[in-house]
């Protein structure tokens, strides 16, 4: 790499006289807030309205219920309310990424929880054996969908329109009808249920913000010293505190003991929240620093010209639906552990709309090629204080039904606005 | 090496048919390093037939392909892109949401293990912008969709110059610009063809065509009516070639540019 450096050094003196002004401007944080806002303004709306979202809820709600919504046990149900929705959410981004969309990712999830209950509860099998057997499901059924849509060429809204009938019947008959099927594994029940300990929480909390802080001011570093195009230092300082303190507040918020009789102690990071951090940093890796995630955004945003570059664009079409699947096990799971059961009717109904709603709000764009995982987690906080929300308040159900349609239909017409004001402002 | 003016790339007797149409007749096409070719002809001449053939993406029916000298066969775009041709197409073939950088290496990124080498890739980028002296881009990290017609064209272009490419084929690159744009566009074709570049050019531009073009071939209801050197013809030797197939003593034999009527 130390030979890189000389050799760069006529390329920088000829390039000086190039006119890449923006790239080698000392910029500073002033700068770089006003470039945001302009983006902003512009149509790039990034992770503003969900953040947005999360401050006007939480204040709306703790306005309506002071005393119970911002109490400890509250925000750790939340967090766990939240779980499943998230994690199904962040496979949907890889599918609206390229502008498709499963419709049956819910029910999926429901599939493959399912699979898992009766491994264990009929067959005897232990824990893992279900688990990778319901993350088989996942793949099975994604590949499915892929070679469906990607090969068979009928739209995705269709296939999976579908299977989100044709799965429910295979859960049905799984489960038995009118049964459910009961999930009483300790490592299973654990995940939603139980928490860690609380000084491994700090200690979990304290290396990921390091961790964080490590690799964006490592690339930082790297970045001017070859003098490419770096964010201000500021800016990037701004973000790693920023990131630090949500990280260090939540983890005291959930270390807080909230257990409802003094006699015995409820406190700590509910074991599933972990879980969702290490898939938002595989997500976010694959999808930013690998050349897979670099042509699923190609792919999302003209696929003619990804083809064109080589891209395989099948393979790409096929994988993403195999990605939601699988992370569609993974929510299934999760939503069986915090039920302690599995339903026929799992997955089904309003699950999908909350977790496509959850990426949309989070700033995943349905018409493909913008999103990152962090819309998931972001998009799947505003999805469970809602519903938290509503439940504290006592909402009848066909009023529930009114508004969670509503907040999808209203975070859909932000996007399409957001990408008419994009287009006509070029961006 | 091969010096400016050696051929580069050298096609003798192709021909081409869909079906009952034969679209290419004897097609024959030679490009010379450091030289821009433009290729002419109306609707429907074959021009793109020919560039597709050239680009791997139709198999030839009949017909010698050299490259360099050595025969080829040019099944796939990835033996094309393999021998180092590239074709940017009208149609730009750019994602609006990757930035400049992102779409210069899409498909061939460099890679660190896994991971994305984004450091090189960005200084590579930067490096070949220079070298053609585009001074119109404000950063290489800018989305392609904040860009002018002009710009992504120059994008699209540098992007075929990155590779370690010796022909570059640029189909109606200034079709949809501006005045001034056309000029950076042009500017960046001259240049490409001055970095060593064998350059086809097809446009129904004629002053781009006698500005920039060192050569002329002229397609004809799918034969080469002429190829001609720029300092030898007039526009209107050209048209006519294009409209007519002949002019003067240039062009197909009467006989043969009335059968093909």
């Amino acid at each position: 790499m130390s030979t890189d450096i000389p050799k760069g050094g006529p390329s920088a003196v000829k390039l000086a006289d190039s006119d890449f002004a923006a790239d080698h401007r000392p910029s500073d944080l002033g700068g770089a807030l006003r470039d945001y806002w302009a983006q902003v303004r512009s149509g790039d709306l990034g992770a503003v309205p969900a953040v947005l979202g999360i401050a006007g809820l939480v204040v709306l709600f703790t306005a309506l219920r002071p005393e119970t919504f911002l109490s400890d046990r509250n925000i750790a149900n939340l967090f766990t309310q939240a779980l499943p929705v998230t994690i199904l959410a962040m496979g949907l981004v890889f599918v609206l990424l390229l502008g498709e969309i499963d419709l049956s990712a819910g029910v999926t999830s429901g599939v493959c929880a399912c699979v898992m209950a009766k491994l264990m509860v009929s067959a005897g099998q232990p824990w893992y054996v279900a688990v990778l057997a319901a993350l088989a499901a996942g793949v099975v059924i994604g590949t499915a969908i892929g070679w469906l849509v990607a090969v068979v060429r009928i739209p995705s809204f269709v296939v999976t329109l579908a299977l989100f009938l044709g799965l429910q019947g295979i859960t049905l008959w799984l489960v038995g009808e009118g049964g459910t099927v009961p999930v009483r594994d300790d490592v299973i029940v654990a995940l939603a249920n139980k928490n860690m300990p609380v000084a491994l929480g700090w200690a979990l909390a304290v290396v990921c913000a390091v961790g964080y802080a490590a690799s964006q001011f490592w690339r930082w570093q790297r970045q001017s010293a070859r003098g490419l195009a770096a964010k201000p230092v500021q800016l990037v300082a701004l973000r790693v505190v920023a990131v630090a303190v949500v990280l260090l507040a939540g983890t005291y918020l959930l270390s807080q003991d909230r257990a409802p009789s003094p006699l015995i102690t409820l406190a700590g990071i509910p074991w599933g929240v972990p879980l969702v951090a290490v898939l938002l940093i595989i997500c976010t890796f694959v999808l930013g620093r690998t050349a897979y995630g670099r042509h699923v955004y190609a792919v999302g945003g003209n696929a003619e010209a990804a083809r064109r570059a080589g891209v395989n664009v099948t393979r790409i079409r096929v994988s993403v639906f195999m990605i939601a699947s699988t992370l569609a096990a993974v929510a299934g799971i999760v939503a069986a552990s915090r039920l302690n059961s599995v339903t026929p009717s799992e997955g089904s109904g309003n699950t999908l709309l909350y977790a496509v709603g959850a990426a949309v709000i989070g700033g995943t764009s349905l018409f493909g090629g913008r999103g990152k995982a962090r819309d998931a987690v972001l998009g799947g906080l505003v999805v469970a204080i809602i519903d938290n929300g509503l439940g504290l308040l006592g909402t009848k159900a066909y009023l529930n039904f009114l508004i969670t349609g509503s907040v999808l239909l209203f975070a859909a017409s932000i996007d399409a606005l957001a990408r008419r004001r994009r287009s006509a402002t070029g961006r | 090496m091969t010096d400016n003016g050696d051929p580069v790339l050298r096609i003798a007797g192709l021909n081409k048919s869909f079906g009952a149409v034969h679209v290419l007749h004897d097609v024959d096409f030679t490009l010379r390093q450091g030289e821009v070719m433009a290729l002419v002809g109306d609707n429907g001449a074959g021009k793109s037939t020919l560039i597709k053939c050239i680009a791997g993406i139709h198999p030839t029916d009949s017909g010698r392909i050299e490259f360099e000298g050595r025969q080829v066969s040019v099944g796939s775009p990835r033996d094309a892109a393999a021998l180092g041709i590239e074709v940017v197409y009208q149609d730009l073939a750019l994602a609006d949401n990757l930035d400049i950088v992102q779409n210069m290496f899409l498909g061939r990124e460099r890679r660190k293990g896994i991971v994305l080498d984004e450091n090189a890739m960005e200084e590579a980028a930067r490096q070949t912008l220079a070298k053609l002296s585009v001074r119109t881009v404000k950063s290489v990290r800018q989305q392609v969709a904040s860009l002018s017609g002009g710009q992504r064209q120059t994008v699209a272009i540098a992007k075929a110059a990155l590779w370690d490419s010796k022909v570059v084929i640029l189909d109606e690159p200034t079709a949809a610009l501006g005045v001034a744009q056309t000029r950076q566009v042009l500017d960046l074709v001259r240049r490409l063809a001055d970095t060593g570049h064998a350059v086809v050019l097809i446009s129904h531009n004629m002053n781009d065509v006698f500005e920039v073009a060192d050569r002329i071939t002229t397609l004809y209801l799918g034969r080469v009516a002429a190829e001609v050197r720029r300092a030898d013809v007039t526009h209107g030797q050209v048209v006519e070639l294009i409209t007519a197939g002949r002019s003067g003593d240039l062009g197909l034999a009467p006989a043969t540019a009335a059968e093909s009527i």
